[in-house]
């Protein structure tokens, strides 16, 4: 997927004078919100489990490589087969070559952000290997020849007309004059067309949520239930999911599981929670031949002992971006590439290079609605700051405020010569401003003045008005001490 | 204004302040100081009433946000230790901005993660460090004020203040017991006026969206006048609520509590 992070601004620009995305982004702000609350409010001990899920998280972190060995030992015990990808390239050979060997034309794939991280779609169709989405959202992107521009709701930018204009596009063995006023028509019409599908695919792919130690299993869960179909009918299932997807036990899993649906969508569970573990066994009605896993690296064992570590927590819920006011306004596609909002910002410069995506953790109010949300209690607006930092040391941000905060902090590191500026410039600018009471241009402001006034200054500082009052105030107020 | 003749606060005898006047140093903010001095004004009042000494050492300038949230720790811990030490001394540092005091009170440690001393003096400092009406409230027990005020008001939570420091029905109770004033909640308070800082002059489009959702939730609560605790988001909600041409006017909160509105509100002309 190509990257647009480095025109963030432009992205944003556009995404703000899109009107139909403006309205679609309304359901966002209004939806997601207030059902995580009343799911959060519903069970008394919801902050006792982010907790919980916070910690068995970082043990996991801490002992990354014993665990994955363990997972790997099960899988393998289980009939399936592990292949180590340390690269999105090594990813994306695994398991091209898995279609090879199977022949593979069709492949079926339930919703992974990961695929979408490796570009495997587009890799596929250069190879000849037909990719199709089954989770509806992730259908109907495809059909639009788009991205998603949320990790759980990756169709959240769509409005309803344009799914019905795409459906008649695409769907043209069907009636052109059927009705599709209603959304539950074009659910159906997407099942349908989708159920063929699931019997043509040679392949199943799909993510995990959840890879557990103990058994070796993976775990998805989904609200359509296609992901069971996609993994269940074709001859091969192959999951691809990153090495911090580790969990220990499935006690684990159900402690985080009891945050995510609430965090995500406000529902106590998703309506399916699908545990696989490995190929078919002699006795079992159903399941695949072949069990494969491509434990993806991609970047994240570098993250391991830095300051990002935490971020390795994310399950991705997406509650972060559901209450982010940035995200709010410009929607994912601006992020300019998969991972968007708060946890986009913080992970998307250690997996593509801050000096790509610097200022996707620049672009926050720092308002701590994000973390404060978060079910793994990720510190986002922190780390959005060490990276700040870093782009800082290696002289990343932009020239102008560069030196506009080297000036700045001279006068803060010198308080005299501070005060006798300030009183001098603000006095200034409060006789200016004392008119109207404000400014609707400045020069040098133009940041501010662009869309807003700017409130003119009472006139003389603080620190002067004291320091004429000061000896009358100290005496009152000693002596009042003393009394 | 002299500091005995007022004595309007109600402090709460249960309260543990200290039997002697509590000594608080004013960290006034860079923004109060250069832009709305009776906020300042309105602090001390505020403080006064309520028993303690304040005083405004000299040697303060910023909290160091602006250097610490653009990545530079340098300058941000050089700004931490000149006002650390402007401040030894005193009971109390006490802000009249939740994010200014969640700087010096959340974030001043982080700075000297290399330093266990220099670490240790900053804990210290910071434990006494208190957002103005969360002093008020929570430290010194205030349950009510001296003021009136004649009209409806609605109360912005700001970000830091709310998140950092867990200030939201602080300023409600004491705005409750000023007389006349009727409190109208504007849907979705405690979501972010897209000030943030400098990031309102770096990303100005996207911050103009979500001041104009905001702006939009205040003119729908119906009040009069707006109130909030933090200068920075004052100006940029003030600042679109004059471009939009709404006649709502903006203030700080300790303007109304101190009953100290005679200064034009923020934006505003002077009469006359
Ligand atoms: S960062 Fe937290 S809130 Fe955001 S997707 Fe990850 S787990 Fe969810």
């Amino acid at each position: 997927m190509q990257i647009t992070s480095p025109q963030f601004k432009a992205n944003a620009r556009h995404a703000l004078d899109d009107a139909p995305l403006q309205r679609a982004l309304g359901h966002v702000r209004s939806g997601f919100i207030t059902k995580r609350a009343v799911a959060a409010a519903a069970l008394p001990e919801f902050d006792l489990l982010r907790d919980n899920a916070r910690d068995i998280k970082d043990h996991v972190l801490a002992h990354l490589d014993l665990y994955l060995e363990a997972y790997a030992e099960k899988v393998e015990a289980a009939g399936g087969t592990v292949h180590w990808a340390e690269t999105a390239e090594d990813a994306r050979r695994i398991i091209l070559d898995i279609c090879r060997k199977r022949g593979a034309r069709t492949v079926t794939k339930g919703k992974s952000m990961i695929t979408e991280e490796i570009g495997l779609n587009a890799f596929l169709e250069e190879h000849s290997v037909a990719p199709v989405e089954t989770d509806l959202g992730e259908y109907i992107i495809q059909l639009r020849g788009e991205h998603p521009s949320h990790i759980i709701a990756p169709a959240v930018h769509v409005n309803k007309d344009q799914v019905e204009a795409d459906f008649r596009r695409v769907h043209t063995h069907l009636d052109p004059e059927r009705n599709l006023e209603e959304p539950t028509t074009l659910l159906g019409e997407a099942r349908a067309v989708l159920r063929d599908k699931y019997f043509q695919a040679d392949i199943g792919i799909t993510g995990a949520n959840f890879l557990v130690a103990e058994t070796g299993s993976s775990i998805i869960v989904t609200n359509e239930g296609n992901g069971d179909l996609t993994q269940i009918l074709p001859k091969t299932h192959v999951v691809v999911a990153s090495i911090e997807k580790i969990v220990p036990t499935l006690e684990d899993v159900s402690q985080i599981l009891r945050v995510l649906a609430r965090s995500a969508t406000g529902q106590d569970m998703s309506v399916y929670t699908t545990v696989s573990t490995g190929p078919k066994r002699a006795g079992d009605p159903d399941g695949p031949e072949e069990y494969h896993v491509v434990l993806l690296d991609n970047g994240r064992s570098a993250m391991l002992g830095t300051e990002f570590q935490d971020m390795l927590r994310c399950i991705r819920c997406g509650a972060c971006m559901n209450h982010c006011p940035v995200y709010h306004a410009v929607g994912g596609h601006a992020y300019g590439w998969v991972y968007p909002g708060p946890m986009g910002a913080v992970l998307t410069p250690s997996l593509i290079g801050v000096d790509k995506a610097g200022h996707l953790p620049n672009a926050s109010t720092f308002c701590g609605r994000c973390e404060s949300v978060c079910p793994m209690r990720i510190p986002l607006p922190k780390m959005m700051r060490h990276w700040r930092e870093r782009e800082f040391s290696r002289n990343l941000n932009p020239a102008t405020a560069r030196y506009g905060l080297a000036l700045w902090a001279f006068f803060a590191r010198r308080p005299a010569l501070y005060q006798g500026v300030t009183r001098l410039a603000m006095g200034a600018l409060g006789l200016i401003g004392r008119g109207r009471g404000r400014f609707s241009f400045l020069p040098l402001a133009g940041g501010w003045t662009r869309h807003r006034d700017l409130p003119a200054p009472q006139g003389g500082t603080f620190q002067a008005q004291w320091a004429k009052a000061k000896d009358t105030r100290s005496k009152s107020a000693s002596g009042r001490a003393s009394a | 204004m002299t500091a005995t003749a007022q004595t309007g606060a109600q402090p709460n005898e249960t309260a543990q302040a200290p039997k002697t006047a509590p000594r608080v140093g004013l960290f006034v903010t860079c923004l109060v100081d250069l832009f709305r001095p009776s906020v300042g004004f309105a602090a001390v009042k505020l403080m006064e009433d309520a028993g303690c000494l304040v005083e405004v050492p000299a040697a303060q300038t910023c909290c160091g946000q602006p250097a610490f949230n653009s990545g530079d720790r340098k300058d941000a811990r050089a700004i931490a230790v000149q006002t650390i030490r402007a401040f030894e001394g005193y009971d109390y540092v006490v802000a009249p901005s939740g994010s200014c005091a969640g700087m010096l009170k959340k974030h001043y440690e982080e700075l000297f993660d290399d330093d266990a001393p220099a670490r240790e003096r900053a804990a210290a400092f910071s434990a006494k460090v208190f957002e103005l009406v969360s002093f008020l409230t929570d430290v010194l027990g205030v349950t009510g004020v001296d003021a009136s005020f004649t009209g409806s008001v609605t109360y912005h939570d700001s970000c830091s203040g709310l998140r950092e420091l867990g200030i939201s029905r602080q300023p409600r109770k004491l705005l409750a017991s000023v007389e006349g004033l009727e409190l109208k909640e504007m849907r979705d308070p405690d979501v972010c006026c897209g000030f943030g800082g400098t990031f309102c002059v770096k990303y100005p489009d996207i911050s103009n969206k979500i001041v104009e959702e905001k702006t939009k939730t205040i003119r729908e609560s119906g009040a009069g006048l707006l109130l909030a605790g933090d200068l920075g988001c004052l100006m940029n909600m003030a600042g679109k609520l004059k471009r939009e041409g709404s006649a709502i006017e903006v203030r700080h909160v300790a303007e109304v509590l101190a009953g100290m509105t005679d200064q034009p509100a923020i934006g505003e002309k002077r009469q006359g």
